[in-house]
């Protein structure tokens, strides 16, 4: 019942004439563009029109009477009103729950707070509001892989602005954001692995709310998808030092946007993020050292085990047992990479002991198959060697034979 | 053996008397093998014969516990292969000598060409050689799809939609082969049909006349030999095939048998992935070696040539081919008798060069 | 023809095809002889007994080469889920206080239907059937 109101409310405004898109689409050049891009967008779904943000009367043939200021007709709309404009609905959540009942209506109010936001109330129109992010005739769901919000879209949509030199010249802000994440493990995960969860800008830094995220919460920030990590570091030594440092948690290791992935080089090495601080000699640096010997030392030793199964198994050995077990052994080397943020050599060592373990038991177990497989070669050479022995036997049978028929070979032929 | 009461039998005794085994080894005595610079040919139909009983034993064996159905095709192979005793070795040995014998096949076939063993009254004996040939590529096409893995699966789709674009039959040859509309369950079904009853039937049927032609006409002599030693007032030596040739043959057996072996045992056939019907063609999907040549050539072939299809073109130049090739010895000799030697000689090099450098592109590109 | 050549030739012959049948006919007596595992049923394995596993725990079950999560949610009810995380292949582990699926590297949850309920996980984890006979626990790959 309630379904067939709705689809009546939805119907009457479809199926009215629209005297804008009417006049507009036969328009030339940027009085065409917004009507024809109105069609793909998803106010026009909803019934909705141009005189919904511009003002007007759709229902009028005259253009005269159609734009009338008198009846709110307002032609571009300023970049300050802008969010004003958007919010007049998409704050208002009862007209809202009426077309998207799950929607948040607060995007208006985290927008003020917004870096965009406050700079856009002192003036400043420079910054982003709704329509540079969203677009503006041709507004897209952000499920859409073509609306530029999408998370795959989104990066470089926040990048038309924020690599613009010019563009950031007045901000003094850095412009290599994009390209620095671009290099990083997260783009990848979205863009190589499609894995839509993988962060993007807004993920840290908020959408609507956007702003860096503070020196003291990156932890946290980092902390919604690295949970151990997050746990270990606070309980770490560095945690105190690092928050009176006013230095920014994971992002002195890890840098911001340029998050690689992890390295045992990073602990130990020419290139160590460790011994940016921590002398070599001093207890950090060794305790450093230490872990970065652990975990190599358990690196290799899967390495080795899998070296010597996928040997195994290209000789046709059955070894399936031990590639699971590899699995479980690769996992506690995950484990000892998550162990390093405690900071501790002992909390790397437990994870690295078990899974040396399991190593070795694979190891052997590879070894083992490759002893089965000297063992069929061995059945081989034995039954070669019969083989062998039954030829020359063979041969020497016809040459017994012969020797004797020779003569007697040559009488029967003419 | 023989019991006090009765009269002394003949030599040979018990079994002689059931069997008549005197008949057997009198008519071996006569059978003789021509002895010349190229008398190693003659082993090659011998060898092809011997690897063809292993596939038969081999096959009955792997036939305990394989099982032809799209969920367990693969892991009935697997199970072979890791849990069967030995059932590495026997799945290996199979495949190594199914390709082994199809290898020996062709230079059978070769040497006979080049010999021009086919000339008369030996046509039959080239004909049902010739169709051996094809059952025996036929056992190839349909046993490469049996483990159900990803690249026999797709080696499969391609070589059953070749078949669809004959004219007109087409369409209902490859339904056939494939039992539906697609590859699937039950073109498994089928093609297992084919390779363990089907096939292995006319095979048998078809060998066994082939082996009695062989035996109706004797060994064929190449006439440079009759020729050469008719001059010197001979006719070509010839070495009694019970027991010289036998035994030769038993030892190029044994030997087939020993480097089948090493290979079965120090190259184990691979299995594979598990074939996903509904996952992309993988990259380089390629049909075994010996449909190579004719894989790469329809690649060559452009999409149209003139208003013909490209694929269509190629399957008719096959056809047309094969069927030159199967009336070798009917134009071998033209109608006064005389034999055109130089244009068997061409003709054979001719298609061993395609073959080889077509394979070998085939192989490498 | 000298008496020792001959007899040589015999053992030489006699031993070598002799040697060479039981090498040949050895394999193929073993291949016949049933092996242990009686069939090739990578499409479902045993877990173990009904009573090894009490209700609200689960257990890490492996099937062919791949790790299953088995968990008995209640008395009666069980439920099977492939065991790698759909984010970057962790062993998942069932969490017995919150009755959800848990992923320890990146803190990805999933409910006893596998859906993610949070974290990074981008897809569900694939369900498997659970069979009780008699009293053994049989785990299947879902036709």
């Amino acid at each position: 019942m309630r379904y067939g109101v709705l689809a009546f409310l939805f119907a009457v405004p479809l199926a009215a004439a629209d005297s804008c898109v009417d006049c507009h689409s036969v328009l030339e050049g940027k009085l065409q563009a917004p009507a024809k891009a109105f069609a793909n967008d998803i106010h026009a779904r909803f019934g909705f029109s141009c005189a919904d943000c511009h003002g007007g009367n759709r229902n009028e043939t005259d253009p005269e009477a159609a734009m009338s200021k008198a009846r709110g007709f307002v032609g571009k709309i300023p970049r300050t009103a802008v969010p004003e404009r958007c919010a007049h609905c998409h704050s208002d959540a009862s007209l809202m729950e009426k077309y998207k009942p799950r929607q948040r209506v607060d995007q208006m109010a985290q927008y003020r707070t917004s870096v965009h936001g406050k700079r856009l109330a002192s003036g400043d129109t420079k910054v982003a509001t709704c329509i540079d992010c969203h677009s503006v005739h041709d507004i897209r769901e952000v499920k859409d892989p073509l609306s530029p919000v999408h998370p795959l879209r989104l990066p470089e949509t926040c990048s038309r602005c924020h690599s613009d030199k010019t563009h950031m010249a007045s901000y003094k802000l850095p412009t290599d954001q994009f390209a620095n994440y671009r290099k990083s493990v997260h783009w990848e995960a979205l863009a190589k692995r499609g894995d839509l969860s993988a962060p993007s800008c807004a993920s840290c830094h908020g959408n609507h709310g956007a702003q860096p995220p503070e020196v003291g919460s990156v932890a946290a920030v980092c902390g919604t998808c690295h949970v151990m990590m997050e746990d270990l570091y606070k309980k770490s030594p560095h945690q105190p030092v690092f928050a009176a440092m006013g230095a920014a948690g994971c992002v002195v290791c890890h840098s911001n946007h340029e998050i690689r992935p992890p390295s045992v080089g990073m602990l130990a090495g020419p290139n160590a993020v460790c011994s940016q601080c921590h002398d070599a000699t001093s207890a950090g640096g060794i305790a450093a050292a230490e872990m970065a010997r652990q975990i190599t030392s358990l690196e290799k030793a899967l390495a080795r085990s899998d070296q010597v199964l996928a040997n195994a198994q290209q000789s046709g050995m059955e070894v399936s047992e031990a590639l699971l077990r590899q699995r479980e052994g690769r996992e506690d080397l995950v484990k000892a990479a998550v162990a390093v943020h405690a900071f501790q050599a002992a909390a790397v060592q437990k994870p690295v002991k078990e899974g040396l373990t399991i190593a070795a038991e694979t190891y052997q177990t590879g070894v083992s198959a490759l002893q089965e497989r000297t063992h069929r070669r061995l059945g081989l050479l034995a039954s070669l060697i019969a083989i062998a022995l039954t030829m020359l036997g063979l041969w020497l049978a016809i040459r017994s034979i012969e020797g004797r028929t020779a003569k007697t070979s040559q009488l029967t032929e003419r | 053996m023989a019991s006090a009461t009765e009269p002394p039998q003949q030599q040979g005794g018990w079994l002689e008397e059931r069997l008549g085994l005197a008949a057997i080894r009198a008519f071996l005595a006569h059978k003789t093998v021509p002895v010349h610079a190229h008398t190693l040919w003659y082993y090659f139909g011998g060898i092809t014969l011997f690897l063809f009983t292993i596939q038969v034993m081999t096959g009955t064996l792997l036939l305990l516990y394989y099982r032809p159905s799209p969920a367990e095709a693969y892991e009935s192979v697997q199970f072979i292969v890791t849990r069967v005793q030995f059932g590495w070795l026997i799945r290996s040995i199979h495949s190594w000598s199914a390709n082994l014998m199809i290898l020996s096949a062709f230079i059978h076939m070769f040497s006979v060409v080049f010999l021009r063993a086919f000339r008369r009254p030996r046509e039959l004996t080239w004909l049902s050689g010739i169709a051996l040939l094809g059952l025996a590529l036929a056992f190839g096409f349909s046993g490469y799809l049996l483990p159900w893995n990803t690249v026999s699966y797709f080696a499969t789709k391609v070589g059953t939609d070749m078949a669809a674009a004959v004219p007109v039959v087409g369409h209902n040859m490859a339904r056939f082969l494939r039992g539906g509309n697609d590859v699937g369950g039950a073109t498994l079904t089928r093609f297992f049909g084919f390779h363990v009853a089907v096939l292995p039937g006319i095979t048998t049927m078809l060998l066994l006349a082939h082996l009695a032609l062989v035996q109706k006409h004797g060994m064929s002599s190449p006439r440079w030999a009759v020729e050469e030693y008719r001059r010197k007032g001979q006719s070509v030596p010839q070495m009694p095939f019970f027991p010289n040739f036998f035994l030769r043959e038993l030892m190029a057996w044994y030997a087939a048998l020993g480097v089948l072996g090493s290979l079965a045992a120090i190259f184990p056939w691979e299995l594979g992935l598990k074939a996903d019907p509904f996952a992309p063609a993988p990259a380089g999907i390629r049909p075994e070696w010996y449909f190579l040549a004719p894989f790469y050539t329809l690649k060559l072939i452009p999409s149209h040539v003139l208003v013909f299809e490209g694929e269509l073109v190629g399957l008719a130049g096959f056809g047309l081919l094969a069927l030159w090739w199967v009336a070798l010895p009917f134009w071998a000799v033209d109608r006064k008798g005389v034999e055109r030697t130089r244009w068997v000689t061409g003709a054979g090099v001719v298609l061993l060069a395609y073959l080889a450098t077509f394979s070998a592109l085939g192989y490498w590109r | 023809m000298e008496e020792p050549r001959r007899n040589l030739l015999r053992w030489l012959l006699g031993g070598g095809l002799s040697a060479s049948l039981i090498s040949f006919l050895y394999p193929a007596f073993k291949f016949m002889n049933p092996p242990d595992i009686p069939e090739a049923s990578v499409n479902e394995v045993s877990a173990g007994k009904v009573q090894d596993l009490k209700p609200n725990t689960g257990k890490i079950v492996k099937f062919g080469s791949l790790p299953v999560l088995l968990v008995r949610t209640t008395e009666t009810e069980w439920s099977a889920f492939s065991a790698v995380c759909t984010h970057l292949n962790c062993t998942v582990q069932y969490k017995e206080s919150s009755h959800q699926i848990w992923c320890a590297c990146h803190n990805g949850l999933y409910n006893l239907n596998g859906q993610v309920v949070s974290g990074p996980p981008p897809h569900p984890l694939e369900a498997y059937s659970v069979h009780i006979r008699g009293d053994e626990v049989v785990v299947s790959r879902r036709a």
